[in-house]
């Protein structure tokens, strides 16, 4: 009789409540009970990411965060510079051939080499 | 504080220092015959009633007191991380959603009572009790470790037991244990009148022949707990309880506002005559 | 599930997490339902220093020896272990109620729990509550697990934390859900026997209702389990069956109807 009540009045039945609070709780207590799971975690995602941008690895951070009714995995993960995006390949009638993609890191050698000529091109020449 | 109010507020200030706050040990020997809930529910008792409230839980490793609070999503850190270093009082302390003079101090959930350090954790206590008018702290089943830190620090103590025969050998065996130095009461949770009076089951005079402790408290077993516990609300904030009016009264008895002798229950509730004790 | 060892017992241990889910009363009702079919079983008092197995099976009077003697070699396994009166088939090895449980050892618990594996079919250990030294020493000794819950929050979050140190362990286990209460469940007020096993992702092997019946029983130091119209005493028996591998299939309690059909709540 009282659950009838408690639907009427719009109350949702207090063991839906419990289930969705322990899978919440479980689920927070499972992550902080497997640590080397979070660091494997952390590490694949920086691998994935590094094949599309070079990450700045010493200071990426990857924490789970308790928002209201869920658990939110939230990734800092601080992007030094990006890959030039690879053109479509030839047969789908697009010019020109794709350049290769270059390794990871080495934006990064150009990048401290600042002062340097690019490779190819002459510096202009004063007139 | 004081020497801040102006002339024409009222009213006139005392010029009381302030009380040391009282430590209270919630304990039973026998595990699940109530301890955290009988914790939560006396602390949001006393809050309600405008007292400064922190509640300890000394359960390391298989903390409770936040989930029967509705408090498990708020907790970022606990009683090991304040006494390692890792994070402040403030940082740990959570307040509670309904009574904002209610606070929560967590157990660590991965961690170990043997990683708590006794003489640390009384520190604590004392560093708390500067600070609220009560520390209620919820101690593990168990006369081990996590015992030992939970009665560190406090001066008195909570004995919770129910009509049951191991439950009031276990309750002997921790008030043994708890010695002389403390003043012991005693809460019995769970009573059920009619099987009392069937003969089925140990009557609080039973209980308290064996264990001759003041009474705080009789509280009659009622299905709205485990309802409350599965919606994180104490029954003691719902004013339509009679187990949250038992720790009501409880509470008005700690703080010396209600000085006659407990009730015992002598009817089940309405809830309990609707479907029944059994199934 | 571990097929029975060709030479010594099983080795089960009851655990929970939580305190008071009904450890001590399944450990001794399983034990006499698997005794009264034949099985000769041991049942272990794991829990030093809160002794109760001894309480619930009525024995408490005739303890002249406890396991800790027994492991520190003052006296003989067999002075120490306590026949039952009603069944034949059953012993008891009760705990000390003076010492706490740094008074043993894993190995200690272990070599224990092997040599009554000889004189037996079944040894079940008695776990206290918690996670630390006792719970280490219970399970020391067993190749299988009994994790007992209620359908509370508490007691599944501390039963969830207990099956993570069982899987660790590389121990099997299986669920009883204890102290149900169709009615609440009905209403909605208590979490179902479903979503228990949902939640824990655990196999079920038995469900057992609220019944005031035991606290009498207990009372008088009689396990339910050994009163003839008790319908706890038929759960138990069943629960004996499944462990010996039979299928016996769960029951209703209620009479059938839309809400009894959708949910589990016995056996």
């Amino acid at each position: 009789m009282f659950d009838f009540f408690n639907r009427m009045f719009g109350q949702k039945p207090s063991s839906e409540t419990a289930k969705e609070r322990l899978r919440l709780v479980l689920l927070s207590d499972h992550l902080s009970l497997a640590p080397d799971v979070v660091e494997s975690l952390k590490r694949d995602l920086i691998d994935v990411i590094s094949r599309y941008c070079e990450v700045d690895t010493a200071n990426c951070d990857v924490t789970f965060e308790r928002q209201d009714k869920r658990i939110a995995m939230l990734a800092n993960i601080p992007i030094l510079g990006m890959q030039r995006p690879t053109p479509p390949p030839p047969n789908s009638g697009e010019p020109p051939a794709p350049k290769p993609r270059k390794p990871p890191g080495s934006a990064n050698r150009r990048r401290r080499r600042k002062g340097t000529v690019a490779q190819g091109a002459p510096r202009p020449q004063p007139t | 504080m004081i020497n801040n109010v102006l002339p024409d507020e009222a009213p006139a200030v005392a010029a009381l220092p302030r009380k040391r706050g009282r430590a209270i040990v919630v304990t039973s020997g026998k595990g699940g015959v109530g301890k955290t809930t009988t914790t939560a529910n006396i602390g949001a008792a006393l809050a309600a009633g405008g007292a400064n409230v922190v509640l300890v839980d000394a359960d390391v490793g298989l903390r409770n007191l936040d989930i029967v609070l509705g408090l498990e999503a708020r907790v970022r850190h606990h009683v090991l991380d304040v006494l390692e270093g890792c994070a402040t009082l403030d940082e740990a302390l959570v307040t509670d959603k309904r009574v904002p003079s209610l606070r929560l101090l967590a157990a660590a959930q991965t961690r170990e009572k043997d990683d708590v350090d006794t003489a640390a954790f009384r520190d604590l206590i004392g560093t708390l009790r500067d600070r609220f008018d009560y520390v209620l702290i919820d101690c593990p089943a168990g006369i081990e470790k996590g015992f030992a830190n939970a009665i560190a620090g406090a001066d008195e103590a909570i004995v919770v037991c129910t009509p049951e025969v191991a439950a009031v050998r276990d309750a002997d065996r921790v008030v043994g244990l708890l010695g002389d130095d403390r003043r012991v009461t005693l809460i019995v949770n769970r009573l059920r009148p009619a099987l009392v009076r069937k003969g089925k089951m140990l009557s609080v005079d039973d209980v308290n022949d064996i264990l001759h402790l003041p009474l705080l408290g009789v509280i009659a077993d009622a299905p709205d707990v485990i309802v409350s516990t599965n919606r994180g609300e104490p029954v003691a904030l719902d004013p339509a309880s009679t187990v949250g009016e038992a720790y009501r009264a409880i509470a008005l008895r700690i703080t010396g506002a209600l000085t006659d002798a407990p009730e015992i229950p002598r009817e089940q509730t309405f809830f309990t005559k609707l479907f029944g004790g059994r199934s | 599930m571990n097929p029975k060892q060709p030479l010594s017992a099983r080795r089960i241990v009851f655990t929970s997490g939580k305190g008071g889910v009904g450890k001590t009363t399944t450990t001794a009702n399983v034990g006499a339902a698997l005794a009264k079919s034949g099985k000769r079983v041991v049942l272990v008092d794991a829990d030093i220093g809160l002794r109760n197995l001894d309480l619930v099976l009525g024995v408490e009077k005739r303890i002249v020896f406890d396991l800790v003697e027994v492991v520190e070699g003052r006296c003989q396994l067999r002075q120490a272990l306590i026949k039952d009166k009603r069944l034949e088939n059953l012993s008891i090895l009760p705990a000390a109620q003076t010492r706490d449980k740094t008074a043993i050892s894993e190995l200690q618990m272990s070599e224990l729990i092997a040599q009554l594996g000889e004189l037996c079919d079944y040894v079940l250990i008695d776990c206290p509550a918690g996670i630390e030294h006792g719970f280490r020493n219970a399970i020391a000794g067993a190749s299988e697990a009994i994790v007992v819950t209620t359908p509370e929050v508490s007691a599944i979050r501390d039963a969830d934390r207990v099956i993570g140190k069982l899987h660790e362990r590389g121990l099997p286990l299986r669920l009883i859900v204890n102290r149900i209460r169709p009615e609440m469940v009905r209403s909605g007020d208590m979490l179902s026997v479903d979503d228990v096993t949902d939640i824990l992702s655990a196999e079920l092997l038995g469900i057992v209702p609220e019944d005031e019946e035991v606290i009498d029983t207990t009372n008088k130091g009689e396990p339910i389990a050994l009163s003839p119209d008790s319908r706890l005493a038929a759960i138990y028996a069943k629960i004996a069956r499944r462990l010996e591998g039979e299928i016996v299939p769960f029951t209703s309690l209620a009479a059938p109807g839309f809400f009894e059909r959708l949910f589990r709540m016995a056996g």
